[in-house]
């Protein structure tokens, strides 16, 4: 239920503006990866190429390759729709569907693959999904509630428990916790704990506690100047990363000393 | 600003020459509309009344106003519907095409082309329908006849093409731009997040639109197929030039049924006395109608207003 990927050489395009430059890396399965770096390095870029939810933007293409497990997400013959419902994502804002209740919230991503799904069938997944995301205690006497009725934290975890419903192999976060209070963050941040016994996370975040505290692995995000495109310094195990980087311009960032 | 203004001057703020013109003049233009609708209606009800005290035999038919009238609100309200039926998935269509399917050159000149449809006037609708639509009509009928024909609707074919079937299809074609635009506004502004968050999900395109555009614009579209309802129930002289009147039948494909406005329309002029009061109490009664769909459009707007998205 969980894979590796590996990007190789991958160069991301907005039409004619190159964001990202040649970026080579492994993201290991059941781990978490975190991406740190500057505003406007390419780390959402990034991230979205590893559903392909970056080509959705008019003009924007990549070259390069991402495995996941030795399969090319951009081979020709790969459905960009088969890729993203194994790979599935969480948004920097929570996006519950608004004219659905938190229950559809939660099938839907069940239902678009899906032929039927049986009554008793759809409530154990919708129970399974919401304990999964540590939300099932706080909704479930209001299952047929809108979902944009939640708290900005518990509508972030039930945008996290209608990725993990249609069983993903990913998961990747663009900055989940932005939005949100400590303590929500805190709730997330053990989620993301949990989940990676069984999925393989990728995380945004640009707080470097954030960083330090949920990801075994981290890469750092860079650019030399504006308008130059961004590119991976360096990536390494987060302790290591965080104590010892072996490029300068790592170390310069985590002790503050940017830019 | 100075701080040694009075503390009364700081309870009442000051208020400023302009806020005091333009709330006057928004509060009186709101008021204006009131009493032009209170005007309108009192002038219907008092000039309608003498119809109700009237002995029923003196009414046109002899059988009273209601026997009188249901035929033409059934007229009105059939040849409404079938336009409204016929343009709403057309005009979804369209604005989906517009909105999320067509390059945006192609769209903005689509869209273009849907709004010149709207500044046609009603008269060169009606024109264009009797001249050239009807006629090309009357195949579709008598096939309708020859295959459908155990149908009360289609019984028996119409050799002009004056029917009200003719008419309502062009209402279709009238309500259409209305129906376009106020979908293609609404599609829109789908929230890109939303629309994300259903491709992320492993969604095709069509399956995006059905999560996450199409939910979002319901209410807006319902918005919009009312207005064009609204335009179909009161438009007159389309109907009047294509309809070849008559009185009441099932039968759609054929000369017979006429409408609210158009009767009142091609019978006003000669119209005098109890005749008249006739015609304004049918008036009276499509206003009725019309306020009601307006009603009934909002409140089904409303009804999931908080799961609309608007929050
Ligand atoms: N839709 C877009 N069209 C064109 N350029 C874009 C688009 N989105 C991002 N970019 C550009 O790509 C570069 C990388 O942006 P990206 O959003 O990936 O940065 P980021 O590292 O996620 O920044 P942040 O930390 O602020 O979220 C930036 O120069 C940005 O201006
Ligand atoms: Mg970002």
């Amino acid at each position: 239920m969980s894979k590796r990927i590996d990007v190789k050489n991958l160069d991301i395009f907005y039409g004619a503006f190159h964001a990202v430059k040649s970026v080579s890396m492994t993201i290991e399965p059941r781990s978490v990866t975190a991406f740190i770096g500057p505003s406007g390095c390419g780390k959402s870029t990034v991230l979205r190429t590893l559903n392909r939810m970056h080509e959705v933007i008019p003009g924007a293409y990549v070259t390069g390759e991402v495995l996941m497990d030795e399969k090319n997400l951009y081979a020709k013959d790969t459905d960009p729709v088969d890729v993203r419902r194994q790979v599935g994502m969480v948004f920097q804002r929570p996006n519950p569907f608004p004219t659905m209740s938190i229950r559809e919230n939660v099938l839907a991503g069940v239902r678009l693959n899906s032929s039927k799904l049986s009554k008793s069938a759809s409530d154990e997944l919708v129970e399974q999904s919401l304990q999964g995301a540590n939300l099932w205690s706080e909704v479930k006497d209001r299952l047929d509630r809108p979902g944009s009725g939640l708290s900005g934290g518990q509508q972030q975890r039930l945008c996290i428990a209608r990725a993990i419903a249609v069983q993903p192999e990913v998961i990747l976060m663009d900055e989940p916790c932005s939005a949100l209070d400590p303590i929500s963050t805190l709730a997330i941040e053990d989620l993301i704990n949990e989940l990676k016994s069984e999925y393989t996370v990728v995380i945004v975040t640009h707080n470097m506690q954030q960083a330090a505290r949920v990801s075994d692995r981290t890469g750092f995000f860079n650019l030399e100047a504006t308008g130059m495109p961004g590119e991976l310094v360096e990536m390494d195990e987060t302790a290591k990363i965080f104590s010892n980087p072996s490029k300068p311009a790592t170390e310069d960032y985590i002790s503050g000393r940017f830019g | 600003m100075t701080a040694t203004s009075a503390p009364e001057a700081q309870a009442r703020p000051k208020r400023r020459p302009g806020d005091i013109v333009f709330g006057g003049l928004s509060t009186a233009s709101a008021f204006s509309i009131l009493l032009i609708l209170a005007g309108v209606a009192i002038f219907l009800i008092s000039e309608a009344v003498p119809v109700f005290g009237a002995d029923p035999a003196e009414i046109t038919g002899g059988e009273g106003f209601l026997s009188y009238v249901w035929p033409l609100v059934f007229g009105t309200l059939v040849a409404s519907l079938v336009a409204m039926a016929v343009a709403t998935p057309v005009a979804v269509g369209i604005a989906l095409f517009v909105s999320h399917y067509a390059p945006t050159r192609v769209g903005t000149a689509v869209g273009f082309v849907i709004d010149l449809l709207a500044a046609v006037p009603s008269v060169v609708f009606g024109m264009w329908g009797f001249q050239v639509f009807a006629p090309k009509l009357v195949p579709l009928f008598i096939w309708l006849q020859e295959h459908l024909g155990f149908l009360p609707f289609f019984e028996s074919a119409s050799r002009t093409g004056r029917t009200l079937f003719t008419a309502s299809l062009v209402l279709a074609v009238m309500i259409l731009p209305i129906i376009t635009a106020v979908s293609r506004e609404v599609f829109l502004q789908t929230p890109t997040l939303h629309e994300e968050a259903a491709l992320a999900l492993g969604a095709t395109k069509w399956e995006m639109i059905r999560t996450a555009v199409l939910p979002f614009g319901k209410p807006g579209v319902i918005g919009g197929t009312m207005l064009g309802l609204g335009r179909a129930l009161g438009e007159t002289m389309a109907v009047a030039i294509i309809l070849s009147p008559g009185v009441f039948t099932w039968n759609l494909i054929d000369s017979g049924n006429t409408t609210v406005p158009a009767e009142i329309a091609l019978n006003f002029p000669e119209a005098a006395g109890l005749r008249l009061s006739e015609l304004i109490a049918a008036g009276l009664v499509l206003f009725g109608i019309t306020l009601a769909v307006n009603l009934g459009a909002r409140a089904i707007v409303n009804r999931r207003a908080e799961f609309s998205g608007a929050n």
